[in-house]
């Protein structure tokens, strides 16, 4: 008796709760001038689990992709403001700087943040933008290595991700990396921990609906490392992974181990297509 | 003496309780999925249900239902069904089964399963992100178990 005269009540309150379905249709020119593709055709590889992918940026509020629209409005660059002074910067054992290798980010980094996760010939192995950028600051500067996902190795590869903006992501999936490629895969469909979901319930099955509070996106990385309202700091792409297991009381994979490479391979592959876009702003 | 007198009676009476509970491990199911038999022998309370509903550290279930007799309750998510007419549409057997495990109805189900210890991969240690270090609770006690059923009976169109 009791909850049928609650449900009168609720009738009327609980209308506005449905109230948002789905991406929205807003386009993201950054400064005015920077095209970025937010939609468009899933990749061949995904096989029809999606067909058109979306950037995060789209199921956003306003006022939150209003601040991703303008750089002086967008407050990851204050992060990405010191790294470019850390660029200029002599550290370590061998008194360089990345600039006396890599002279200026605007030149040398176009390109790079797009393509990675790739395959590194001398060592053998898969890298990731940060694995690469910490193998330069030992092996090459004798500085000692940022911490995987500390706030200097965040800073300094959203300074490098930002000079491919508006570039399509374009991750190589197949030849030495495929092993790594399906690995990132089979943990995408994986049901971790006690509430039994993986990736794939979240962003594949779900986008676009609400789980509680939450706007549900595809889990795309084209925007990272992302400036997130919630912690006012930009996050790496290994954070959020983590952040997400660990939603499922899981336990988690470390920051920059095998299996987190492995899952940001086949994760930003199943972005190929949509612009670099980081540092992003998110909730 | 008086205090251990009573010590001694209250673990005997802890004891009572625990053994007419069924455990995680011996619950049986029914073709279909439901669970016929009570968890606790103890009858549900509705109240209580609806609170393991709302809460985020209870059971959660408005993170992906609708539930319009818990409209006061903000943000329900969209995942699953409304859950509006749930006891017109399931017996309380059934009710007991979906919540406990619903994968027995509902094969491969996104919804997780609230009264089960084991069959997990890489299980965390609630929400901290490292390993357990004691055996897994079940996410919800075999009274608050029988708390959801008796709330969702009462939701009817
Ligand atoms: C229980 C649901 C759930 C699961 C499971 C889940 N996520 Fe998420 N994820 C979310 C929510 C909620 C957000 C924040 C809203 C959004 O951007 O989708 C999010 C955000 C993200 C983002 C940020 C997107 C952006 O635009 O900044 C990425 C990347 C991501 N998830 C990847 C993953 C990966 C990879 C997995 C599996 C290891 C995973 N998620 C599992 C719920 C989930
Ligand atoms: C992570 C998402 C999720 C959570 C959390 C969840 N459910 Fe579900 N639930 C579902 C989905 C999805 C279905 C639909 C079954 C299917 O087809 O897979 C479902 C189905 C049901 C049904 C049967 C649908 C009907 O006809 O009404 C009931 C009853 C139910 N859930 C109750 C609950 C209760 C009670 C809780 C919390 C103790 C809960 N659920 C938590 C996702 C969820």
């Amino acid at each position: 008796m009791r909850f049928k005269a609650m449900t009168a009540i609720a009738a009327l309150v609980a209308a506005p709760l449905a109230v948002m379905a789905g991406p929205d249709d807003d386009e993201l020119v950054i400064n005015g001038e920077i095209n970025i593709v937010t939609k468009t055709a899933a990749p061949a590889h995904l096989d029809g689990a999606l067909t058109e992918i979306y950037s995060g940026w789209r199921f956003r509020s306003d006022e939150t992709q209003a601040l991703e629209m303008d750089d002086f409005e967008n407050p990851g660059m204050v992060a990405v403001d010191a790294a470019r002074e850390v660029w200029d910067t002599v550290d370590g054992s061998e008194g360089k700087a990345c600039a006396s290798c890599h002279n200026a980010v605007e030149d040398s980094m176009v390109g790079v943040k797009a393509v990675y996760p790739k395959w590194n010939e001398g060592a053998g192995e898969v890298r990731t933008l940060e694995m690469q950028v910490n193998d330069c600051r030992t092996s090459r500067m004798g500085a000692e290595a940022w911490k995987y996902e500390g706030g200097e190795m965040t800073a300094m590869s959203a300074l490098i991700a930002m000079q491919s903006r508006g570039l399509p992501v374009n991750v190589a999936i197949d030849g030495p990396v495929q092993t790594a490629w399906e690995q990132g895969k089979e943990m995408y469909y994986t049901r971790y921990g006690q509430l039994e979901l993986s990736c794939a319930n979240c962003h594949e099955d779900n986008w676009g609906n609400m789980i509680r509070a939450d706007h549900l996106s595809q889990g795309q990385i084209n925007g990272f490392p992302t400036y997130r309202l919630k912690n006012t700091k930009l996050n790496a792409v290994h954070d959020r992974f983590k952040g997400c297991i660990r939603d499922t009381r899981a336990e988690t994979f470390k920051p920059g181990s095998p299996e987190f490479v492995a899952l940001e391979l086949y994760v930003a592959s199943r972005g190929n297509g949509l612009s670099v876009e980081g540092p992003s702003v998110r909730n | 003496m008086k205090l251990t007198t009573l010590t001694l009676a209250a673990a005997l009476i802890g004891g009572a309780a625990w053994a007419a509970e069924t455990a995680p491990k011996d619950v049986v199911f029914a073709e279909g999925g439901a669970i016929e038999v009570s968890l606790t022998g103890v009858a549900g309370d509705p109240v209580e249900g609806a609170n393991v509903l709302s809460k985020r550290s209870l059971g959660n279930c408005v993170a992906c239902h609708q539930v319009s007799a818990l409209a006061d309750v903000p943000f329900h998510g969209e995942i699953g069904p409304a859950l509006d007419g749930a006891g017109d549409r399931w017996s309380e057997a059934e009710l007991r089964g979906l919540v406990a495990n619903a994968k027995m109805t509902f094969e491969g189900t996104m919804m997780p399963a609230f009264y089960k210890v084991d069959g997990y991969i890489r299980p965390g240690d609630a929400f901290t992100g490292k390993a357990p270090e004691a055996p897994l609770s079940p996410l919800l006690t075999a009274q608050q178990i029988e708390d959801v059923v008796a709330f969702l009976a009462t939701l009817k169109e």
